[in-house]
């Protein structure tokens, strides 16, 4: 019987030959991230009274969700991860310019195939679209992960879905992320592993791939997959350091899958998640007209360069809705000035747009801080109730070119129009 | 990190229902604290009025389906232990809460047969020894915590445990 990804990957990093789901095993990650979140994780390591690190090399340190520091308080904890990042020689430490974590450790080639990579952040699963196994852990685990250099995982079982045909005009990975976890529920892949497939899946970008991985935590999987191809080792050159480490892993042909869906994309709309839970999705012609007063552009699911380009080609020569606030913050430093060096930035602003520094953002409650009865569209990967400040106030979720087009109207809109 | 874990928990329930995520637990601008009683303070705030000084009559949380969906934040289980909650009992919990109590030594039980029978205000007590929840003159069973994670619990969470085993599990391949 053959094997998943998932089965190999955790049966390499914890010294097994193979494994069956339900088993339990100490693996030890590849590499272990930890965001704003590691100053948590120092005060553990104090609290247990454990001075060494199992092994430097595989800490990646990224100083994204408040950045910079809004508060005394935030700045204190900034210094004291600042501190142990220095005091331990981590090489992977990016400080509050750099980005939203995920984006930065891909970017800088700290992740490749068949690595296992476990982080304070549940969309650590994002990994997946280099091919390598992530999953998200609270900051004891992680604390404990430095000192040990393992933790305890039970060996998934695993989806196979099988993604066909091309995407409409107007439609995209966000869309049909949104259209798999309204179907299956914030559960449907619950403890599970994600793998995806198809003929669609040679066209598909890295950047489409990272928002797939990502949002499939949203319907609960425990980490995803796109098998590595022609575009994986595109994007990894000049980015992995060393690449005779480039080992892809694959699943066996006759892997054992719990379930099989197959979509056919060409059949896909524009969705949208409704308040305020992300599997409340609707298509778009169910929503359009709602009004909104703040549009926001970004996240590690869509503040990616390629979904800049998507709103600023709507954008281009208009102007946004005078109501609505669009606040746009590239996921990263690269991408930055990327859109910077192609005019994009320039396209954004000059249609109405606040461009902000790299990383989290309103996503995590960093700026565009909503009032009662305020309604945001949001790139972004959740729109749980008072995310983005009040309790009253709601967070619909959208692709990038429906959100552009929402801008410019002042409501939710259909984006077709515009390709 | 308080005492090590007790073998019946028993007590007036909390019902909540389905995805019940962990933004609503403890939202992200209070992740600024991680001492439970700071963090309980504003625990489940997104509910609005009464929350969270009611819950804090209660002593067990039952749940529905992916109790502690959503952001990996570890404070929303030290949150719950910050109310004086002794035990979630859920139809299922997502993985990274499951995760989190464990580390925090917070008791969790799965059980979809609880969360259908149990209403809200009525007694429950879970013996963690046998696997065996009792309400209502009805037994019901759950599965237990595999071995091999069930004494990170028994000392009171992650933290507990590594301080205890400090010498045998850390730096092995460091010096």
């Amino acid at each position: 019987m053959g094997q998943t990804i998932a089965e190999k990957i955790l049966a390499t990093k914890s010294g097994a030959t193979r494994l069956s789901p339900g088993e339990i095993v100490d693996a030890y990650p590849d590499v272990v991230m930890s965001h704003t979140a590691t100053w948590r994780s120092v005060a553990a390591m104090k609290r247990i009274g454990a001075t060494k690190l199992y092994d430097p090399e595989r800490l990646a340190i990224v100083l994204d969700h408040i950045s910079p520091a809004k508060t005394e308080k935030y700045a204190k904890d900034q210094q004291t991860s600042r501190n142990f990042a220095r005091e331990y020689g981590i090489k992977k430490f990016y400080d509050v310019d750099a980005g939203i974590a995920h984006l930065v450790l891909m970017e800088h080639g700290h992740i490749k195939p068949g690595d296992l990579v476990v982080g304070t952040d549940s969309h650590c699963t994002i990994y997946g679209a280099l091919g390598a196994l992530g999953t998200g852990i609270g900051y004891t685990e992680v604390t404990s992960v430095w000192v040990t250099g393992k933790l305890w995982m039970k060996v998934p079982t695993t989806i196979k879905f099988v993604l066909n045909g091309k995407f409409n005009p107007g439609v995209s990975a966000k869309d049909l992320m949104l259209y798999l976890i309204g179907k299956l529920g914030a559960d449907g892949c619950g403890y599970k592993s994600a793998e995806f497939y198809g003929d669609a899946m040679p066209d598909m970008s890295i950047s489409e791939r990272m928002t797939i991985a990502n949002l499939a935590m949203e319907m609960g999987s425990k980490c995803v997959f796109v098998p590595p191809d022609a575009r994986t080792v595109e994007y990894l050159q000049g980015r992995l350091q060393d690449f005779s480490q480039y080992e892809p892993v694959y699943a066996d042909p006759d892997a054992t899958y719990e379930q099989e869906l197959t979509v056919a994309l060409p059949e896909l709309e524009p969705m949208v998640a409704c308040p305020h839970q992300v599997e409340n999705t609707k298509p778009i012609g169910e929503v359009v007209g709602t009004r909104i007063d703040q549009a926001f552009l970004g996240s590690c699911a869509n503040g990616k360069y390629e979904d800049l380009v998507v709103a600023a080609k709507i954008l281009s020569g208009r102007r946004i809705d005078p109501r609505v606030r669009l606040l746009v913050t590239p996921g990263s430093k690269e991408i930055m000035l990327e859109a910077m060096k192609s005019g994009v930035l320039q396209t954004l602003i000059e249609s109405g747009a606040l461009v902000t520094n790299p990383g989290c953002s309103a996503c995590a409650g960093d700026g565009g801080t909503m009032a009662d009865g305020e309604v945001s569209l949001s790139t972004a990967n959740r729109n749980f109730v008072g995310r983005m400040g009040s309790a009253k106030s709601s967070i619909y979720l959208s692709s990038p070119a429906t959100l552009a087009a929402s801008a410019l109207k002042g409501t939710i809109a259909d984006p077709r129009e515009f390709f | 990190m308080g005492a090590t874990m007790q073998s019946t928990i028993s007590g007036r329930v909390y019902k909540f229902g389905d995805n019940v995520n962990s933004d609503i637990i403890i939202a992200g601008r209070y992740l600024i604290y991680i001492e439970p009683d700071e963090l309980a303070k504003h625990a489940f705030e997104m509910l609005g009025e009464g929350f969270p000084a009611k819950l804090r009559e209660y002593d067990i949380l039952v749940a529905g389906r992916n109790f502690g969906c959503g952001s990996a934040r570890e404070q929303a289980s030290t949150a719950i232990k910050g109310l004086g909650i002794k035990a979630v009992v859920a139809a299922s919990f997502a993985r990274t809460f499951y995760r989190n109590a464990i580390n925090d030594g917070l008791t969790i039980v799965e059980s979809p047969e609880v969360y259908e029978a149990v209403k809200e205000g009525e007694q429950l007590s879970i013996d963690l020894a046998s696997g065996k929840i009792a309400h209502l003159g009805r037994e019901y069973s759950f599965p237990q915590i595999p071995p091999s994670v069930a004494k990170i619990l028994e000392l009171g969470g992650l933290a507990n445990y590594l301080k205890a085993n400090i010498n045998t599990l850390a730096g092995k391949q460091a010096d």
